[in-house]
């Protein structure tokens, strides 16, 4: 490359304007594209990561979530019996059987309701959750009408803090504690006493049995064993599969609205660059022939005026990146259309997605420029240094 | 029209700016007017529902259901016109991909409740004759090849076991925001399955839908209701429609909001583009507007022409956009059929893609304008050499 | 007289430009011999074809048929790359509006041409100080063309044009846009590369005061090289 590259820098630093205004329309492209790669990988941390590896969790077949499952008394105990399950220190089997309802809850800041989910738990709910931390107050006790709130529903829902009490079932339960889950699912969840919600609820089902491998090799085996067994109808998934199967349909959701928003908006962006750089050819007509005639090749000529539209494209895409990245602050707080609860998640930047970006900032660029820089490499010698 | 044809032009005399700049106009128009149709789709629940309609549901949360009996109750409130009842049955139909509404109705009172739902007297009395009958909406029996006779077998999620259907009839809406892609049944059907299966969730419905006598007064009816189940073991909330559909869009709100202010920020995007190719086309035109001032054309005729020419631009691009809008509307909502039952590009869309146009073009011009008003002769004439 | 070798050898030169169906001759027939170290000034009415022969001369034009060798290379024929690169060690550039890189500063735009040679940076650097210095603005190497007087700028052309020491210089309208006084500086700086370095200069111009520079004023009138006029030197 005989053209220095100062040559290209230095010419989009001296139409400021329409640089400015070019990298713009680029790095709002980038902003929109990071952004919704950051949404989904922020959507499939929160459901994955609500799981550990070696946890299987037991629903009715084909219920999709616990919501809407129910695993009766005596379909438990035989998961329950298993040996497969792993038993703890103190020789009790590491096995919770939980329940799982929505209610409605309504959000301090707007007034408007949302769905949460209370999760009734039994004595082991919380070991088998190591991501799950008691950060204030205590454990609700057996036999009361009290209950702990994720961080999350705390903050954003009347009536859920540390001392608050909110109304369901005709009973009013009191929030003895919070608890932090990072970055997972339960942060918007409340706890309660298994027993105890079922019997306000008048349920004699469980949602759910929850329990970890011994040996987490053996979950094949097991899975085939549950599911065939004609006493049961159930289905046994490892936990962080059960949650990234919950959140399919937002994500695709997420993905179509997203990637057409950026084509449309790349397109867009394209054309911006193009009109600049065939802007900026016109405006150097008789320069681009001075190079010519003092001995500059037509490869020169194309290499320069594409290396000025793939820094505009590059130079966008480090704005849009350092704008997308504020949104990692942002949590949002919507509806799983599958489970119909609340779901709090935020917004997540890994090096792929930076790696990502900068390659559609540089692929953005680089087809703007193109066939700018195209007609500007083969304008005729004579032509060029007769324009003023 | 003279002045039109000059404008015209020379808004071509940059064949290739003009083209580009148009395109650039267009695909935001597009993008804009696709934006403004999604947020639309999402409150077309809200949009379809009826003033006379109210929903009666467990006080608790939607997933727990109210016991049968309650309808002999709410029938009695006074101002309460009818009764119907459903429940919520989320089968699936071949893969969970495939997402479809259906519900297990009372089937003598569906159609009096839901008078948008049309169907012929034939297969009305089909299905209320059979037990294993099933109504489905055009659009989603249309997507799915389904013909009256068919079978149809869904997958419960929530009432499990494969659940076998016979296509009796297929309703149209009977409004363009009418959800024609709903599946329903017999209530009958599922209740006396339950009955062998799982006798502890027979007798129950998800929610009762209630028809009120006159609409202003439907708040008074829903107190009444709610009034009449408190303190027993299933309390009720009672709502109008709108407020119950408006309930499921606030919970997916956050999403919304976003959608919106993108729309906005594309707008101005396409201003500043806008703004920067007729600031190029000014710089370059500077000794053009010199000349004719010398002519004796007044600043404010050239200011004129400015304008002129960014608005025939501006609405060139609108119009080509506005015309992009439709097919591109129709390839996402079948895409987006999922989750949009209900996919149209509304007329308010149309008007505001036009006021986008006006006030991009107005924007666009007002810097090179504003110049070519102040610019002195000589200067201007300068710049030609 | 002393015989020096022509550098220049045109033969048999035609030229025409296509304009839609039309063919529009230029030049018809050029017969030219310029000898090494001449300072020749071409003058001709508008249209004559002038700029066109020192387009072709400095090999950024095309011939129809004919031949012109310059320093013993037959310059038709050759590909566009070719071209290029004999160009960028052969020929010196001098255009009436100057053509300078607007980004760059006079040190850049002197530098230019070395680029395209095998030279490392600080070989440059001296080659570049030196033409700076030949055209008496190495004080000013730093600013930019916008900071630059027309004179100056015209003589930062000219240092571009000498720093890869070409045998040739071509000319277009080099005072055109100078005011008399800078005008006589670039052609007393023109005549010194000359007198002083062995340059050949070849210029097109309309400037009567430009001609008396030069050794021998040749007039082209529609296309045809009329008889020498021997200038005042």
């Amino acid at each position: 490359m005989k053209i220095p590259l100062s040559y290209s820098f230095r010419n989009l630093w001296a139409r400021r304007l329409t640089t400015v205004l070019t990298v713009s329309g680029m790095s709002l492209v980038v902003f929109v594209f990071a952004s919704v790669l950051m949404l989904s990988e922020g959507l499939r941390k929160t459901l994955a990561e609500t799981g550990s590896y070696d946890n299987v969790i037991v629903i009715r077949r084909a219920s999709n979530s616990e919501t809407m499952s129910g695993v009766d008394r005596s379909q438990a105990s035989v998961v329950e019996a298993q040996p497969e399950i792993a038993i703890g220190k103190d020789g009790q089997r590491l096995l919770a059987k939980e329940i799982v309802v929505l209610v409605n809850l309504v959000k301090r800041a707007s007034d408007k309701p949302a769905l949460i989910q209370v999760r009734g738990i039994s004595d082991l709910s919380l070991p088998l959750r190591p991501q799950v931390k008691l950060i204030e107050g205590r454990m609700p006790r057996s036999g009361s009408y009290e209950i702990i709130a994720g961080s999350s529903i705390a903050q954003k829902y009347k009536g859920a803090g540390l001392g608050e009490s909110l109304r369901f079932a005709l009973r009013d339960w009191i929030v003895v504690g919070i608890f932090d889950a990072g970055n997972t699912g339960y942060n918007s969840e409340i706890w309660g006493k298994a027993d105890q919600l079922m019997q306000a609820f008048r349920r004699n089902v469980y949602s759910s049995v929850l329990f970890k491998l011994r040996n987490s090799s053996e979950f094949p085996g097991l899975k085939e064993k549950i599911e065939s067994d004609p006493r049961l109808t159930l289905e046994a998934k490892r936990e962080p599969k059960y949650y990234a199967d919950q959140s399919e349909m937002m994500t695709m959701f997420l993905s179509i609205l997203g990637i057409s928003l950026t084509v449309i908006f790349s397109l867009g962006a394209i054309i911006g660059a193009m009109i600049t750089m065939y802007a900026a050819v016109a405006n150097r007509t008789s320069e681009i022939g001075t190079l010519r005639a003092l001995g500059f090749r037509r490869r020169s000529i194309l290499l320069a005026f594409v290396i000025e539209s793939v820094l505009l494209g590059l130079v966008g895409g480090f704005v849009g990146l350092f704008f997308a990245s504020f949104m990692q602050f942002i949590t949002i707080s919507t509806m799983n259309w599958q489970t119909f609860s609340d779901l709090a998640f935020s917004f997540a930047l890994t090096g792929r997605i930076i790696y990502q970006s900068l390659i559609f900032s540089f692929i953005m660029g680089f087809v703007g420029g193109v066939l700018p820089a195209i007609r500007a490499s083969r304008m005729n010698i004579v032509d060029a240094l007769r324009a003023a | 029209m003279q002045i039109l044809k000059l404008l015209v032009k020379n808004s071509f005399r940059h064949k290739l700016r003009t083209f580009l700049t148009v395109l650039g106009i267009a695909i935001a128009i597009l993008a804009f007017g696709l934006l403004r149709t999604v947020v639309s789709a999402w409150y077309v629940g809200v949009e379809a529902s009826s003033a006379s309609r109210l929903v009666t549901r467990n006080s608790i949360s939607l997933i727990f259901s109210l016991p049968l009996s309650y309808k002999d109750k709410i029938r009695q409130i006074p101002g309460v016109k009818n009764v119907s009842y459903a429940y919520w049955f989320g089968g699936v139909y071949i893969s969970e991909k495939n997402f479809i509404p259906n519900f297990a109705v009372e089937a003598k009172t569906i159609f009096d409740l839901w008078p948008e739902f049309v169907l012929n007297e034939k297969e009305k009395n089909d299905f209320l004759r059979d037990r294993k009958a099933g109504v489905a909406g055009r659009k989603v029996a249309k997507k799915y090849g389904w013909k009256i006779g068919d079978t149809i077998t869904l997958k419960g999620t929530i009432f499990p076991g494969n659940w076998d259907f016979t296509l009796r009839g297929i309703y149209k809406g009977a409004y363009k925001g009418t959800d024609e892609t709903q599946f329903f049944f017999h209530w009958d059907y599922l209740n006396e399955s339950l009955k062998k299966t799982d006798p502890a969730r027979a007798d129950r419905v998800g929610w009762f839908t209630v028809n009120v006598e006159n609409p202003d007064h439907a708040a008074e009816v829903a107190t009444a209701i709610d009034k009449a189940f408190k303190n027993s073991l299933a309390e009720t909330l009672t709502e109008t429609e709108r407020a119950f559909q408006m309930g499921f869009v606030a919970m997916t709100e956050a999403i919304i909001i976003a959608v919106q202010m993108v729309s906005f920020v594309v707008i101005i995007i396409i201003m500043a583009v806008m703004a920067n190719t007729m600031a190029m086309t000014a710089r370059e035109r500077i000794g053009e507007y010199a000349i004719m001032k010398t002519l004796g054309f007044g600043g404010w005729h050239i200011a004129g022409l400015i304008f002129g020419e960014s608005f025939v631009i501006a609405f060139m691009g609108c119009a080509l956009g506005i015309l992009a809008t439709f097919p591109a509307a129709k390839a996402f909502g079948d895409a987006m059929s999922t989750y949009f039952p209900v996919f149209n590009v509304q007329r308010q869309t149309i008007y505001l893609d036009v006021a986008a146009a006006f006030i991009v073009s107005a924007v666009a011009g007002v810097f090179p304008a504003w110049r070519a008003v102040k610019l002195r002769i000589a200067e201007g004439l300068r710049r030609i050499g | 007289m002393e015989t020096k070798s022509p550098i220049v050898r045109i033969t048999n030169l035609y030229k025409s430009y296509r304009r839609g169906s039309q063919i529009i001759p230029v030049l018809q027939d050029i017969n030219l011999d310029i000898a090494d170290g001449e300072f020749l000034a071409l003058m001709g009415p508008s249209g004559s074809g002038k700029s066109t022969l020192l387009n072709l001369i400095a090999g950024i034009d095309k011939a129809d048929s004919g031949s012109i060798s310059v320093g013993g290379v037959e310059i038709i024929g050759l590909s566009e790359t070719e071209l290029a690169k004999w160009r960028s060690s052969n020929v010196g550039f001098i255009f009436q509006f100057y053509n300078l890189i607007p980004v760059l500063t006079a040190f850049e735009n002197v530098e230019l041409p070395l680029l395209l040679t095998g030279l490392s940076r600080r070989e440059r650097k001296e080659h570049v100080k030196m033409a700076l210095r030949i055209v008496n603005l190495a004080d000013r190497m730093d600013h930019y063309p916008s900071q630059l007087s027309g004179g100056q700028q015209q003589r930062v052309a000219i240092a571009r044009a000498v720093v890869t020491d070409p045998a040739l210089l071509v000319a277009d309208e080099p005072t055109g846009d100078l005011d008399r006084v800078s005008a006589k500086e670039v052609l007393d700086l023109m005549e010194r590369l000359v007198h002083d370095l062995g340059k050949t200069i070849i210029m097109v111009t309309h400037d009567p005061r430009a001609a008396e520079m030069a050794h021998i004023i040749k007039h082209l009138d529609k296309g045809v090289l009329n008889a020498d006029t021997q200038a005042s030197r």
